[in-house]
């Protein structure tokens, strides 16, 4: 509620804005010279920066730019190792939890589909156990973390072969909302 | 005779009666050798009115038959008489084929609208004994090894006839038959994006599919009680694994895991008063076994690695089970109580999901090697090691209650379909579902 409250505030100071804008121009003054450093204000005008132009102003979880944006984490084959690609994105998805304590996510880990269903249960455990030491480690609490292991169950890819594997071994972060 | 060779049968049964049957199985013999006793099974005559098709009894048997890999079945085209019944047989006309084992019968009216199956099973060759002195009996009589009148509903007559089976296999082997016996196994199908998983049971050639438990979410592991009255099985029903046990009869069924964590891989033990399952409730994928009358856990491992998949040797005194400890998932043993683990398995790089054989002397396995995942067999107390089955993603062993076959789940182009191995690796088939994949074959034991 409080969050819709705050995007049409921030949509309304945008109207606002454009309105202000359109003003200026009948004013004769230079439209170049808006939100353009200050250095270049011209006596004959006062001009504003856009506020929030730019930035980036709503949950950083809604931001595509955020490494939060990123929210499947990748495996070697039979392996439950992190790779050092997918080592920033799950820092910040431990700060951004241990930031917002009442948010909580599920982690889901998965396997290919090549050898034995249980111990890919096994494998897609340990997988997810993986991100959520760490996520704790960042200072995310025990209770928003919770893991469910599909093992093979739950494929993105359906093809045999490495390309769908490849994508299969993975850990998604669900965010609960 | 006796040279292997690539054969392909196909034995398609029309059910009728049967309101709840849709999938057809089509049952393919697609190698092994041919078996090397030769007997003959006459079309039996089906002396009562039908609405519409019969069901084909002898059919029935001799596919049964057939699919042993023990038996050569003798050309019918080549049958210079077809008795029903045993005082109708000239004995000398069968020797002339070259066959040893002749069954003849009929199916006749019963009371209550039922059915009377009579069948006979002859030695061709037996020779009577010395004459008592008394009056000679008729040479069928002295030549019969067993001679069976069943009744039987409509509706039953699969099942007389796989019971038939059971009776004839086991005269002539001296081991029990499993033509009776049913499988467990999931399928799944895809609608519109949305999947639907289904565990079923069926007879163990596929026909009169009943499906026990359907859900959106996955289902997995199921596991046989010992007296094959109860399954316990693995669901995410609740986005979560859970593991539920259900009466087969009822349907009722009882959550008995859902601790924190992965709750997964149940297996009964022999006197079905415990499961031995894997829960990561301690951080890590741990084996427990619970006493299912109190729910109380005792926990069976340590360690850091991935151990699961336990099963419980037939003797109740130890538990194999997979690992990854060793740095890849290798097969162990731990006695019931606990203890000290030990690795069975060495051939290779991975090994897992054991099943025992019904006495204890072997074990079937997922094995993997570059090829792919295939199906290998352990005898224990050697060492040995063969592999079964060539398939890229062979899984989900398990053994038929004899011993004889190992049933298995395969990848068949983009569906997963059920196929079988006899023990010695000798014959094989498969059991195509007509729509969805079919996965997690499991074996039901002899029902107690």
């Amino acid at each position: 509620m409080l969050k819709k409250l705050l995007l049409a505030v921030f949509i309304y100071s945008f109207i606002l804005a454009g309105c202000s804008t359109t003003g200026e121009k009948t004013d004769g003054a230079s439209v170049e010279d808006r939100g353009s450093d200050s250095s270049a204000t011209s006596d004959s005008a006062n001009t504003t920066g856009l506020p929030g132009v730019g930035t980036f102003k709503g949950d950083p979880l809604d931001n595509p730019a955020s490494p939060l944006a990123t929210r499947v984490i990748y495996f070697d084959y039979d392996s439950s190792e992190i790779t050092p690609e997918f080592q920033e994105v799950i820092l910040a998805h431990g700060q951004y939890l241990a930031e917002h304590q009442a948010t909580s996510i599920t982690l889901t880990g998965h396997t290919d589909e090549r050898g034995s269903r249980e111990y890919n249960i096994g494998l897609g455990e340990q997988r997810a156990q993986s991100v959520r030491r760490m996520l704790l480690f960042q200072g995310a609490a025990d209770r928003q973390v919770e893991v469910v292991s599909y093992g093979e169950e739950k494929p993105v890819a359906e093809g045999h072969d490495e390309s769908s594997y490849s994508q299969n071994r993975r850990v998604e972060i669900v965010y609960k909302r | 005779m006796g040279k292997p060779m690539l054969k392909k049968l196909s034995f398609l049964f029309v059910i009728l009666f049967s309101p709840h049957v849709w999938a057809v199985l089509d049952i393919e013999i697609t190698g092994g050798a041919v078996g090397e006793h030769p007997i003959a099974i006459v079309p039996f005559s089906w002396e009562v009115k039908t609405r519409g098709l019969a069901t084909d009894v002898s059919g029935i048997l001799s596919s049964d038959l057939s699919r042993t890999g023990k038996f050569a079945l003798a050309d019918e085209s080549k049958f210079q008489e077809r008795p029903h019944h045993g005082d109708e047989v000239d004995f000398e006309k069968w020797r002339s084929l070259g066959v040893e084992s002749l069954v003849v019968g009929r199916v006749r009216p019963g009371s209550n609208g039922n059915y009377q199956i009579q069948f006979q099973l002859f030695d061709v060759y037996k020779r009577p004994e010395a004459s008592d002195g008394g009056p000679a009996e008729p040479e069928y009589k002295l030549k019969q090894v067993i001679g069976y009148s069943l009744p039987s509903s409509a509706q039953d007559l699969r099942r007389t006839a796989h019971y038939m089976s059971d009776l004839i296999y086991e005269a002539l082997t001296g081991e029990k038959g499993i033509f009776t016996t049913r499988i467990a196994y999931v399928t799944v199908k895809s609608q519109a994006k949305k999947k639907s998983y289904e565990l079923q049971i069926a007879d163990m050639d596929g026909h009169n599919p009943f499906t026990v438990l359907k859900s959106h979410e996955p289902i997995m592991s199921p596991s046989w009680s010992p007296d094959a009255r109860q399954l316990a099985y693995v669901t995410f029903e609740n986005k979560k694994s859970q593991i539920y046990v259900q009466q087969v009869d009822t349907g009722k069924r009882t959550l008995v895991s859902t601790i924190r964590g992965v709750n997964s891989a149940p297996s009964w033990s022999p006197d079905g008063k415990q499961l031995a399952l894997t829960l990561s409730r301690d951080g890590n994928l741990e084996l427990y076994t619970m006493k299912l009358s109190t729910r109380k856990l005792r926990r069976l491992t340590r360690n850091s690695a991935i151990d699961t998949e336990a099963v419980w040797a037939p003797d109740g005194k130890s538990i194999a089970f997979v690992s990854d400890r060793s740095g890849r998932p290798q097969i162990y043993r731990v006695s019931a109580n606990g203890g000290r683990a030990e690795r069975i398995t060495f051939l290779g790089n991975y090994n897992s999901r054991p099943a025992f054989s019904p006495d204890g002397k072997k074990i079937t396995m997922v094995h993997g090697n570059p090829e792919g995942y295939h199906i290998a067999i352990l005898d224990i107390e050697s060492g040995v090691m063969d592999i079964l089955t060539d398939g890229q993603l062979d899984e989900s062993p398990s053994f038929a209650p004899n011993g004889s076959t190992i049933l298995y789940a395969t990848a068949s182009g983009k569906r997963g379909i059920l196929s079988a191995v006899s023990s010695d690796g000798k014959v094989k088939q498969r059991l195509v579902l007509q729509q969805g994949d079919v996965r997690e074959p499991s074996w039901a034991p002899y029902r107690k």
